[in-house]
């Protein structure tokens, strides 16, 4: 018997130390997120679904073009990490492999703002990107672009989220089981095989994980969208801050709010699925 | 293969090598050199004149920038010490006592990052408007706070897990408190994981942007903030020498990160 209250007084006593964090997030993610909804499917005879239709006849473009961008970028990262991840794993020179592993963290920690006001005046005209094509000779002078719109979005989303996957992938292809490796390696097989067949199966779960972190993170980015590209289409969070800062349109902001909710929540349906799917065939 | 394949597989990848090093720096570059830049427009490669003018402005003691400076460090103390207050706690029940439910409270504490923040953080900011916390440095702190908790609960959590629990055990039998065991033996072991998350949150609240849009105008303006309205001014250089401030704790932070974070911890993370 005493025994059990003392279970039961330990337990409680966690709860109670749990407690400040709980609140927390109660106040200021749960609550903002119920009335966020409320805000978008409630209108003033009741509930609605006019805003959201509202918000997609206004900005139907720019949900498209918000989808596209975060799509294609989420695709570039998982690609680009596969390859750096594969060749820190696999590469046979160690000075490349060295130099490679020094260079590709830089932006890691880089905040979206900054990288922001880096790449508008890396891409802008008179930018370095520019200048070296010129000097390069791919470019006639007279052709320099700027290249601040959807591609630098993309762009910009590339370059800073790259390094966060990266590391998480090439972190779980370093403590994969070598012998396997090894074993394909002694029977023949190329590198480029070996990655595909054998690595990238075995990284997979990480791989998604860290894709799909970077996809909500990039979903929810509102100074890169702001600074890179400033005619439309643009991308729902520059939206919903106009909603709100210009007309005080509250329902409109929020209904944007829950198509980018959508949006993330697809994404996470079907990496669900999927792992539901492999556990089932395995 | 013979060694007239291996000469041009070596220049490849030199080649290959200082590609990716122009795309990782070049955009780095070209702000220091827009920091340093009096007179610079198109189609002239590099500035027409140099000079340290912008960061004679940026600098002057009444100037913004060292106002915002000030704002964003004053935030972020702030918001590591409520994150402190709350994280400390929640870790150690989290990674030591017998709580019920663990993995779902620890899902709930990643349930923010899966959701787009902007949607959020407008809510938080209306909400903040009707109790009078809008444009205060406390509604600032307490959206950085939540910006920074899953980390700072995970990394807590993982770093009182790795404490040995034996050691606690000893410090009991020997007749101390609980709270005197806690203080004395476990939080100065899982003192460098701690140490490590706060220097994180410091790091996201210092460079946080979104939330302080919603919340914090007009009156707060932090380092990113100044950082974006100049930017959007098109004053390339003020906007360069504030990125470049910006730049600094994050890039030591990047290379640094490996000996705050022990394996040990970092293995524990999330389990």
């Amino acid at each position: 018997m005493m025994g059990l209250t003392s279970i039961t007084r330990d337990r409680l006593g966690s709860l109670l130390l749990i407690l400040p964090a709980l609140l927390t997030i109660g106040f200021l993610f749960l609550y903002p997120l119920g009335y966020s909804v409320i805000w978008a499917f409630h209108g003033p005879d009741g509930w609605t679904l006019s805003h959201l239709a509202k918000a997609y006849d206004f900005y139907s473009q720019d949900v498209w073009f918000t989808l596209l961008i975060v799509v294609a970028a989420t695709a570039v990262i998982g690609l680009f990490s596969i390859m750096i991840g594969g060749y820190l794993t696999l590469g046979e020179s160690r000075w490349a492999v060295g130099i490679l592993k020094w260079l590709y963290r830089w932006p890691l920690f880089i905040p979206f703002v900054v990288a922001g006001q880096l790449m508008r005046t890396f891409l802008a005209k008179n930018g370095m990107m520019n200048s070296l094509l010129v000097s390069g000779g791919v470019m006639e002078p007279l052709q320099a672009a700027s290249f601040l719109d959807w591609r630098g979005i993309l762009i910009t989303f590339v370059w800073k989220q790259t390094p966060f996957v990266t590391l998480l992938v090439a972190g779980a292809m370093a403590a994969l089981d070598r012998s396997t490796i090894e074993a394909a390696r002694n029977v023949g097989a190329g590198r480029l095989r070996i990655l595909l067949q054998i690595v990238v199966p075995q990284v997979m779960p990480t791989l998604m994980t860290g894709l799909i972190l970077s996809y909500v993170v990039m979903m929810s980015v509102l100074s890169v969208p702001m600074m890179i590209n400033a005619q439309t289409p643009t991308m729902l969070t520059v939206d919903m801050a106009w909603r709100i800062n210009s007309y005080g349109d509250y329902p409109v902001a929020n209904a944007l709010g829950f198509l980018s909710y959508a949006m993330t929540a697809v994404v996470a349906w079907a990496y669900l699925r999927r792992g539901v799917k492999e556990k089932g065939a395995a | 293969m013979g060694a007239g394949v291996r000469l041009p597989s070596v220049a490849l990848k030199a080649a290959l090598i200082v590609l990716f090093a122009f795309v990782i720096f070049g955009p780095i570059a070209n702000m220091l050199i827009w920091a340093f830049a009096e007179v610079w427009y198109f189609p002239h490669k590099l500035p027409l004149k140099w000079g340290f003018a912008f960061w004679e402005r940026v600098f002057r003691p009444q100037g913004n920038a060292m106002a915002s400076l000030g704002t964003s460090v004053v935030i972020a103390f702030g918001t590591v010490l409520c994150s402190l207050a709350i994280a400390i706690p929640a870790g150690y029940a989290l990674g030591r006592g017998k709580l019920p439910w663990r993995t779902a409270f620890l899902l709930l504490f990643l349930l923010p990052q899966a959701f787009p923040s902007v949607a959020v953080h407008m809510n938080i900011a209306r909400i903040f408007y009707s109790l009078g916390l809008n444009g205060t440095l406390t509604g600032v702190v307490l959206v950085h706070t939540l910006q920074g908790l899953v980390f700072s609960v995970w990394i807590a959590t993982a770093a009182f897990a790795a404490v040995d629990r034996d050691l606690e055990l000893a410090a009991r039998n020997m007749g101390a408190t609980p709270f005197l065991a806690f203080r004395t033996v476990t939080l100065p072991l899982a003192l460098p994981g701690i140490l490590a998350s706060a220097i994180f949150v410091f790091l996201t609240s210092l460079d946080e942007f979104t939330g302080t849009f919603f919340v914090g105008v007009p009156e707060i303006k932090t380092m990113p903030l100044l950082l974006f309205s100049a930017s959007m001014e098109g004053n390339y250089q003020v906007a360069s020498i504030t990125a470049l401030i910006l730049l600094v704790p994050s890039i030591l932070f990047m290379l640094l990160i490996e000996r705050f974070l022990k394996a040990d911890v970092l293995a524990k993370v999330g389990s």
